[in-house]
């Protein structure tokens, strides 16, 4: 579907800041780039939003007990604070979860909350806090207790940290950690991942030394979640490449394999957004070597693995990385050849976190489809610009607010994995190995790339150009598919998925064939609505 | 067993919360507000709060929910959120043109004590409230009551808001119908219509919650409760309010504001609330109650006692809102089951007192527990205790129907994972067929999926 009118992404980014007040329309100015690769262009992001505009983003809370730690099946995740922000994020980001053995801890479908009242606002909620954990413990016994800090616990100034450290000492056989992630600490759910890294990283990594197998090739996962069993597809690959993964941040995931992960020889970055910190301080701390992978797109998957094989530089390896690709990208592309008939030249339009706009393009480029938009809810510029920039970024007050930790080399637990020399070859063979070159280099030129988008800015879109399919998550999907389009969310999956890896991409293609390819939509007119000549002709017939 | 780690041994709580049967005040109010005509809802607080609430009522509703929020950093957490109020009023206001803002708090804005109603005169003084325009609002904060509390709340702020005393109008009715369905609003709306009774419903989500398929986002849909029929509600002969919890406090205030007397009905579920509920309005309007709800009336008896056996003796384990639960519980005692189990996390003492007075005539004492620690966990441990035969309660409820093979009907919210309430009633005679229809179901599809190859039925 295009309109047959010409119209110009200046006209579209014109007509939609027109609307806004002077002062927003400056703002969000910057945040909306007509993209030219190359050109060294700038967008705004990781900044405040506009109050009203009506956002997609969430909060710093979301970020770190929602998105990263919420995967992790055998803590003990105890909300501080009333009960809305355990509730919500009760079960609904459904991360898949598989423990070994029916008797093994698995809180998942669990929510653990210390519901506060007036009370303990105005007197403090320590002491609520206190009982809650120590009834937790008595219940459970679990491995571990985490402590997550809603908004009016930073106001009324409860020491979270304190309690955690109090009782950790007080049961000896349970790590109790806290997370000051309110949810006005940042400007998006972004504060929350960097808070959640940084505690995990400070109160469990490193741990346990134990090197648990005999497996030659050790590596951690990161920022893979596992919804709708992504991380399951990649297991499968790793287990049949006989590679270990030591542990995945997160899904999937138990707090053992994140004490262990120090001794993996290799991490391998999937959402570079919500743990490129976790890669750079487990490199200075252990000297664990990161390179930014993609699981989204089988040609992708296949470039992924054979540059985890070039690091390990062992020809027996790299021949069972080329014998898996050679056995299942063949089946992938089979079934890509015949739905790409009826997906070929359609247009998709993606606003979705802060990897998912970039790895899914992979996706809809193997289905020749083409992508007009796209956009981060809550990236930073080195996401869309590669990080590069990162020496370029300003640092505002909203982003000091988050604690850098100050890593340093572990003096017994720091190994070198691979000289410096090698180190910069890889670096110059591959342009992701301790890098990632970002969303806007790989779109094409004259493509839509917007920050922050708000909900009016995506109806002007949809009505403008009229994409065949809409990705975003379920606050939008409604408002989108009212208008005619369909969406599809990249947060849940629409509850699908896997669409990682192989199996997954073919997944996704057959999904978005239905989805682009359904006549549903031409339900919507009532017959009597539509031309009246061709109902006559239908009766006369 | 998803539920695996649930102790059996019951050990008081003084603490923790698990497994939640409410949530906060703020989805009630932004519910409440989705349910005026060309209202925006906005959120004053953190975007997460904002961003929690559409996506839960989206879940539930899969429709879209459209609010502001006043993305509170730690700025405006420290200085106040005065500053961020104001600009978002005045964005909505430029880009999405509504007309009517209605504001609720949360726990962030609470705690540091901002003023809702000097802010927005600030708002106006400043002229960003465009003639004709109108700001409502509500306090709402998290950490008191729960979602039902919000919804309370905002209805509250509506009549604030509009309601002015007026001449009586002899023959106008409002009528406040809680926290239930878009399809009940309906339901509700047609039986004041069978009634003859003219009538005014606030908060009315009919038609916005379940807005239709057009091709065309309405931003702000046809349904609601219009401007104009809300400055009315002060010159109504009498408000109907449907449940103490949700609608109490609304009635209480028109009936001060605007001397508009009121009664406090049960939600019409089931047979008897239903019963009450009409005698009511005929008291007060003095119209007859119609043939057509009779006969309605004498369908749900003929299934009743139609398909007693399946019935007969069933324990049930419920949980949800307090308005809803007590007329289930009520219904259920009518049709020989027996209320096992009854939580809900909403406070309030007058729950359990009629609970326990409606079981009390059936000889049947439950388990029954409402406010701190009243949550899933705690029914979970009773149920492992002593089975039940059916679970009605919010999408939550699959996971012990899962692992314990217990029939489960969905009931209140969330629902997540089905449709139906938003289209279908529970409320009236024509609400209590579904809910015997549902509830049948569940229980003869178990029986169905059990009974052994030689005892399996065609006929039940």
């Amino acid at each position: 579907m295009s309109n047959n009118k010409k119209i110009t992404t200046e006209e579209v980014k014109e007509e939609i800041l027109a609307k806004y007040p002077p002062k927003v329309a400056r703002k969000r100015d910057k945040s909306f780039v007509i993209n030219e690769p190359g050109s060294g262009q700038e967008i705004q992001a990781n900044i405040r939003t506009v109050p009203g505009i009506i956002t997609q983003r969430g909060c710093t809370y979301a970020g770190c007990k929602g998105v990263v730690l919420g995967p992790t099946r055998d803590i003990v995740n105890i909300t501080h604070g009333p009960i809305g922000c355990g509730f919500y994020s009760w079960l609904t980001r459904r991360n898949q979860t598989l423990p070994e053995k029916e008797s093994d801890e698995n809180y998942m479908a669990y929510c653990f909350s210390t519901d506060m009242q007036d009370e303990n606002i105005v007197f403090g909620g320590e002491k609520k806090l206190r009982e809650a954990i120590q009834e937790a413990y008595d219940l459970f016994h679990p491995k571990a207790i985490a402590i997550f800090s809603t908004c009016p616990v930073g106001l009324i100034g409860d020491d979270v940290h304190a309690v955690s450290r109090e009782m950790k000492e007080k049961f000896g056989d349970c790590n109790v950690f806290g997370f000051s992630c309110e949810g006005y600490r940042g400007v998006s759910q972004s504060a929350g991942h960097h808070i959640a890294n940084n505690q995990i990283f400070k109160h469990v990594v490193g741990t346990d030394d134990t090197i648990k197998t005999t497996k030659k090739f050790r590596i951690n996962l990161l920022g893979e979640y596992n919804i709708g069993g992504d991380a399951f597809e990649l297991e499968r690959i790793f287990e049949r490449l006989g590679v270990e993964l030591v542990a995945t941040y997160s899904g999937n995931s138990t707090i053992d394999s994140f004490a262990n992960s120090h001794t993996a020889d290799l991490n391998l970055v999937m959402c570079h957004r919500s743990i490129n910190y976790m890669a750079e301080m487990m490199q200075t701390k252990y000297g664990i070597p990161w390179m930014k992978v993609n699981f989204i797109g089988a040609k992708a998957t296949a470039k992924s693995l054979r540059k985890m094989a070039l690091y390990f530089e062992d020809p027996a390896l790299s021949a069972e990385v080329e014998k898996l690709i050679t056995e299942e990208l063949p089946l992938v592309e089979k079934e890509v050849a015949e739905i790409k008939k009826r997906t070929a030249g359609k247009t998709a339009m993606l606003f979705v976190g802060g990897s998912r706009a970039h790895h899914y393009q992979e996706l809809f480029k193997e289905l020749d489809m083409r992508i007009i938009a796209a956009g981060y809810e809550f990236a930073h510029r080195d996401d869309y610009e590669g990080r590069d920039v990162l020496p370029n970024v300003k640092v505002d007050a909203d982003s000091r607010n988050i604690e850098e930790l100050k890593v340093e080399k572990d003096s017994s637990r720091y190994k070198e994995r691979a000289s410096e020399k090698k180190l910069e070859e890889l670096k110059k063979s591959n342009p992701e190995f301790q890098n990632y070159i970002g969303m806007m280099p790989e779109m094409e030129s004259g493509t839509l790339v917007i920050d922050d988008i708000s909900h009016y800015e995506s109806e002007i879109l949809i009505k403008k150009y009229q994409p065949d399919i809409f990705c975003a998550g379920i606050k939008e999907k409604y408002a989108i598919q009212k208008s005619g389009v369909p969406l599809k969310q990249l947060h849940s999956y629409d509850y699908g998925g896997p669409y990682a890896g192989f199996k997954g991409a073919v997944n996704f293609y057959k999904e978005i064939d239905r989805m682009v390819n359904t006549k549903i939509w031409s339900l919507i007119a009532p017959p009597w609505k539509k031309d009246p000549e061709i109902d006559a002709q239908y009766i006369s017939a | 067993m998803l539920l695996r780690h649930t102790k059996k041994e019951v050990a008081d709580r003084k603490a923790l919360t698990i497994n939640p049967a409410k949530t906060c005040q703020p989805i009630g109010a932004m519910y409440a507000a989705l349910g005026i005509n060309g209202c925006l809802p906005h959120s004053h607080g953190s975007q997460g709060c904002c961003a929690y609430h559409r996506s839960s009522l989206t879940r539930h509703y899969k429709e879209p929910v459209m609010a502001g929020t006043s993305s509170f950093t730690e700025g405006a957490s420290v200085f106040g959120g005065q500053a961020n109020l104001v600009q978002a009023i005045n964005n909505i206001f430029t880009i999405y043109n509504p007309e009517i803002i209605a504001v609720h708090t949360t726990c962030l804005s609470e705690t540091i004590g901002d003023d809702l109603p000097q802010i927005i005169s600030k708002a106006e003084e400043d002229g960003k409230v465009p003639e004709g325009k109108k700001i409502i609002y509500a306090s709402t904060p998290s950490y008191v009551g729960s979602h039902i509390t919000g919804f309370s709340n905002m209805v509250e702020g509506i009549v604030k808001g509009f309601a002015k005393p007026g001449i009586k109008i002899s023959d106008l009715y409002n009528v406040i119908p809680g926290w239930v369905e878009p399809s009940d609003m309906a339901e509700i709306k047609r039986i004041m219509s069978v009634m003859k009774i003219n009538s005014i419903m606030f908060p009315d989500t009919s038609g916005v919650m379940n807005a239709p398929q057009t091709g065309k986002h309405e931003f702000f849909p046809k349904g609601g409760t219009s401007s104009q029929d809300l400055s009315k509600t002060g010159s109504a002969a009498h408000t109907f309010a449907l449940g103490s919890w949700a609608s109490k406090g609304a009635a209480n205030l028109l009936s001060k504001t605007a001397q508009v007397p009121f009664s406090v009905c049960d939600i019409p579920i089931g047979l008897k609330a239903t019963d009450r509920f009409l005698m009511e309005l005929a008291r007060i309007s003095g119209n007859e109650i119609s043939s057509e709800l009779e006969f309605e009336r004498g369908q749900v008896a003929d299934i009743i006692t139609d398909m007693h056996q399946y019935l007969y003796g069933k324990k049930v384990a419920l949980w949800g809102d307090p308005d809803q639960l007590i007329p289930l519980t009520e219904f259920l005692t009518d049709l020989d089951m027996v209320p096992a189990h009854i939580v809900t996390g909403t406070p309030g003492k007058a729950f359990e007192k009629r609970i326990m007075e409606i079981c009390s005539e059936k000889g049947i004492t439950p388990n029954v527990k409402c406010g701190a620690q009243a949550d899933m966990y705690l029914m979970h441990q009773w149920i492992l205790n002593e089975p039940v035969d059916l679970l009605i309660g919010n999408t939550y409820g699959k996971y012990m129907s899962r692992d314990m093979n217990i029939p489960f009907v969905r009931h209140g919210f969330p629902i997540y994972d089905r449709i139906g309430h938003s289209y279908f009633p529970t409320v009236g005679y024509r609400g209590a067929m579904r809910l015997l229809e549902l509830m049948l179901s569940a229980i003869m599809n178990k029986l169905d999926r059990e009974a052994p190859e030689e005892g399996f039925e065609l006929v039940m």
